[in-house]
């Protein structure tokens, strides 16, 4: 093997196993090292090794000895009430990738119930929610799913057993005498039945069995089976309970000042005007993210307290801060330098020399704010010796581990409830929990000032697109070199852009991180599914004083416009069909691609006549192990890109809910095209630009394509959905907009002009 | 102190009149239906009825609101054509994080009550300003039809 690309064929295996219940081949010593790093908090202790009883079958033994058995009991996951009801208990955050369905589905199918009697709750932060692979409760990375699919399987499967044995130890019968259908145990041949409702008490209390049987999927019948949303009649009447909604008797609203260049500190607060304005309570010095130091307005809503915030007169020490278009500069240096750290080298590097035909290209991507619908909050009740905190986060047990160490108490002391998030797409998972600690800081602030009541800080649109932690502005220059038949013989790939992983735990993880190489910089790119005889990427991570983070589909989101726009673009050079170019460059291996390329080919009605005026883009990314091909059809209307439907194919494994996978992907586009069109966060000396919707636009209702979504059917484990259809989208355009204007668009986001 | 009609119910208000009516609702009257989106009028997940029409109460002083009739989320299902949006809202499966549905159901009612079998372009008109970033909008459009299909049998 490529020893190149072992972190990423690590993760590979890594996902696959733990998706069809196999043993974790990773390295538990390394887990236990990123918990130092995280204070306490990301691992807290747990080894590695979902093996055991209700983690399918025993993982192998792990490097310093063998791993302590895991077992997930299922009374942490399921309620019976005597009325039957069963409430499925969700460690993950419901942020609109419908979890709060599909996780009970995956129980329901083995527990044999009612669904009419299924509803769904959020998690207590604990543990036994964790995530099998970072062994810490979080939402990410597209792998719910993939990663609680044999484990909430087996969850489902126990209950039912300890139900059965339940039943027959009230019978005086062996449990082979007993059999379940919908909610009921029955005797098999007898008259006797006792409901779920009945025995529930009584069976959770059992012991839980060490080896279950799942169930053959091709007798499934809730998994697969499309799947209306739980959480739909309380996200229709207003009732749904977000972290913005929180509210407790004698709570407080503080909005904060925060520093106009990331990491700033506040010298001189003149506040007369802001405690002039009826409502407001205090102002309050207090730490911030990256050491920074604000200033918050404590008041009885968020009306005064924003007033209050505006009002505020602040001098401040700033750090320097770039300015986008020296930072531009700064990164085309780079590029004409090679990479200081190698991610992959296959074959011969000095091949492009002899190539008979090159292409060279510099690619350029913006700084993407995440800017969901609801803006950033947290609510803190910060007491003596207790803490709770209120929000919709991605990261419940690293929250709870830092906010804990802001309020000085143990995690046990601290409380996390998990609300409804009005979106997140990777910003509220903050491996600093920024905007809880923030929370939990201000709460220590009034604590001091004497104010003992709950606080909940509410960032305004402005403070939430100013808020930092963006998608990374990257630059990439490629040079390839063809044979004389167009067929790339060399490719030189170099990546310049900030680490997101470096400074986190996560830099402790050699999945994700590896002889200085962060993982999602190279990802989409590394492991390309073409053959590239003579291929070697190179990266080089500057340091620029603006936080970044994972943004949906995280790397992908350059990679994939690179890749596809650049292979499209061969294509064209060879005067070959860009799915046929696509379909003969493919490794052999990739049979996924090649089926997701196919499949959107013919749903797309490829090759066939269009109106006047458009023309088709194709492009086709694998990414957290699920591949999506995408046909966008694209026009030029005085000036302005329309893009009129797009057509997608994906291969996710079994498709758990087909609902929720058209949902999903249909959503990538969405999100993947506001990008494409309008997204860039920009800064002046430090300052970002932009800060609310008219700056910062994203797609409106009258520009949604008409968006399709057809699913390669699979047997095999479900893989990632909630990113991998954001990739395609920005390439796909791209494509069809080369056919239209004759113009290859090597920066994002588009600008007809500019190209 | 003013006077408001939320929902059928006139109740006292005591805030600054230049209050924006979505926080009079949410933090004065407890209604946290409505959403805070953007504060600007640019997004329109504050969306309520003043009148019979969808406004965005983020941006609409509360003594504006005041003498007129306030219709929010909370009462859709009461009203015949919202129950038969909401219900169309759920056949469709349209939400997904919610954060934004409220503001599109209120919009969808308004469009509703002024024209029954609204065209795309109405309907283009009548949504553009609710964004939504999970990308809901074509079973919005969808159950938008289904809604005008049902209210027309």
């Amino acid at each position: 093997m490529d020893p190149g690309i072992e972190v990423h064929t690590d993760r590979d295996a890594l996902l696959t196993a733990l998706a069809s219940g196999r043993a974790v081949p990773v390295s538990r010593r390394q887990f236990l090292k990123a918990t130092g790093m995280a204070g306490g908090g990301l691992m807290l202790g747990i080894g590695l090794g979902q093996g055991g009883p209700l983690g399918g079958r025993p993982a192998a033994a792990q490097e310093g000895g063998a791993p302590p058995t895991k077992v997930y009991p299922p009374a942490a996951f399921i309620r019976i009430g005597e009325d039957e009801r069963v409430t499925i208990i969700v460690g993950k955050l419901e942020f609109g990738q419908g979890i709060l369905t599909s996780m009970p589905m995956l129980i329901v199918e083995e527990l044999d119930c009612d669904w009419d009697k299924v509803r769904a709750e959020h998690a207590p932060a604990d543990l036994v929610y964790e995530n099998p692979v970072f062994h810490a409760q979080f939402t990410g990375g597209s792998m719910s799913i993939m990663t609680s699919y044999t484990q909430m399987r087996t969850i489902g499967a126990a209950a039912r057993q300890m139900l059965m044995s339940a039943a027959a130890q009230r019978w005086g019968v062996t449990p082979d005498k007993v059999a379940t259908r919908r909610g009921v145990v029955f005797e098999k041949g007898g008259k006797r039945s006792l409901t779920y409702g009945q025995l529930a008490h009584d069976a959770m209390g059992l012991p839980v069995p060490a080896d279950v049987a799942l169930k053959d999927p091709k007798t499934f019948t809730r998994i697969g089976k499309p799947t209306r949303r739980l959480d739909s009649p309380e996200k229709i009447n207003g009732k749904a309970q977000f972290g913005m909604d929180v509210r407790l008797p004698d709570m407080r609203v503080a909005v904060l000042a925060r520093p106009p260049v990331f990491g700033g500190k506040i010298t001189k607060v003149d506040d007369a005007k802001a405690r002039a304005v009826p409502g407001v309570e205090a102002v309050l010095q207090v730490p911030l993210d990256r050491g920074g130091i604000g200033v918050a307005v404590i008041a009885k809503g968020y009306w005064p307290a924003h007033q209050g915030r505006d009002a505020l007169d602040l001098q401040w020490d700033l750090p320097a801060g770039p300015t986008t278009a020296s930072q531009l500069e700064q990164y085309r240096a780079m590029l004409s330098q090679p990479g200081p750290l190698v991610a992959r080298t296959v074959g011969d590097p000095n091949a492009l020399a002899g190539a008979a035909k090159r292409i060279e290209a510099d690619y350029e991507f913006p700084y993407l704010a995440h800017a969901p619908m609801e803006p950033l909050n947290a609510t803190a009740d910060l007491k003596a010796d207790s803490l709770t905190v209120w929000s919709g986060t991605q990261m419940q047990t690293l929250d709870q581990a830092l906010a804990a160490k802001a309020a000085g108490l143990k995690p046990d002391q601290v409380k996390i409830v998990t609300m409804f998030a009005g979106g997140g797409f990777g910003r509220r998972a903050n491996p600093n929990s920024d905007f809880v600690v923030e929370a939990v800081n201000v709460a220590k602030a009034m604590r001091q000032a004497g104010i003992e009541a709950p606080v909940k800080v509410i960032w305004s649109r402005e403070d939430d697109i100013r808020g930092g932690y963006y998608r990374p502005m990257n630059m990439h220059r490629v040079r390839v070199g063809l044979d004389q038949s167009g067929v790339p013989v060399a490719w030189s790939h170099l990546v310049v852009g900030q680490s997101i992983l470096k400074g986190t735990p996560f830099e402790a993880v050699p999945l994700l991180f590896k002889d200085g190489i962060d993982s999602t910089s190279v990802e989409g790119v590394v492991d390309t599914p073409y053959r590239l005889p003579n291929f070697r990427v190179e990266v080089n991570y500057p340091d620029i004083n603006v936080p970044v983070l994972w943004w949906r589909s995280v790397g992908h989101t350059h990679t994939a416009y690179v890749m596809e726009t650049l292979v499209d673009e061969l294509a064209a050079a060879a005067g070959k069909d860009p799915i046929e170019y696509r379909l003969a460059l493919l490794d052999p291996a990739q049979t996924r691609h090649r089926a997701a390329l196919e499949l959107v080919r013919s749903k797309s009605r490829w090759g066939s006549p269009l109106p006047a005026g458009r023309a088709r883009g194709v492009a086709v990314h694998k990414s957290f192990e699920s591949v999506v091909a995408q046909v966008a059809e694209v026009s030029v209307d005085q000036g302005r890109i329309r893009v009129h439907k797009v057509t997608c194919a994906i291969d996710c494994g079994r498709a758990v809910n087909p609902l929720t996978v058209d949902a999903q992907v249909v959503s990538g586009v969405a999100f993947g095209l506001s990008a494409a069109l309008y997204g860039r966060i920009t800064l002046k000396d430090g300052r970002v630009e932009q800060s609310n919707f008219p700056d910062y636009p994203v797609l409106r209702f009258d520009e949604m394509p008409q968006t399709s979504v057809h699913i390669v059917p699979s047997s095999a484990a479900p893989t990632g959905l909630g990113e991998p259809g954001t990739p395609p989208i920005a390439p796909a355009v791209a494509n069809a907009l080369a056919r239209l204007t004759g113009k290859r668009f090597r920066r994002l986001p588009f600008d007809l002009s500019a190209a | 102190m003013l006077q408001l009609k939320v929902n059928g119910k006139t109740v006292p208000v005591d805030a600054d009149p230049n209050t924006p009516l979505l926080w009079v609702l949410r933090d004065h009257l407890g209604m946290t239906g409505t959403k805070f989106g953007c504060g600007v009028a640019a997004c329109g997940a504050c969306t309520v009825h003043l009148n019979g029409n969808a406004v965005r109460s983020c941006s609409l002083p509360v003594s504006a609101a005041a003498g007129g009739e306030v219709m929010t989320i909370e009462a859709a299902a009461g009203d015949r054509v919202g129950h038969v949006v909401q219900q169309a809202w759920i056949r469709n499966d349209v939400v997904q994080c919610g954060y934004c549905q409220s503001g599109q159901i209120m919009a969808a009612i308004g469009l509703l009550k002024t024209k029954r079998h609204p065209t795309d372009a109405d309907i283009d008109a009548a949504m553009s300003g609710n964004l939504c970033r999970c990308g809901t909008y074509g079973r919005i459009r969808a159950a938008i039809k289904d809604a005008a299909r049902s209210l027309a049998a």
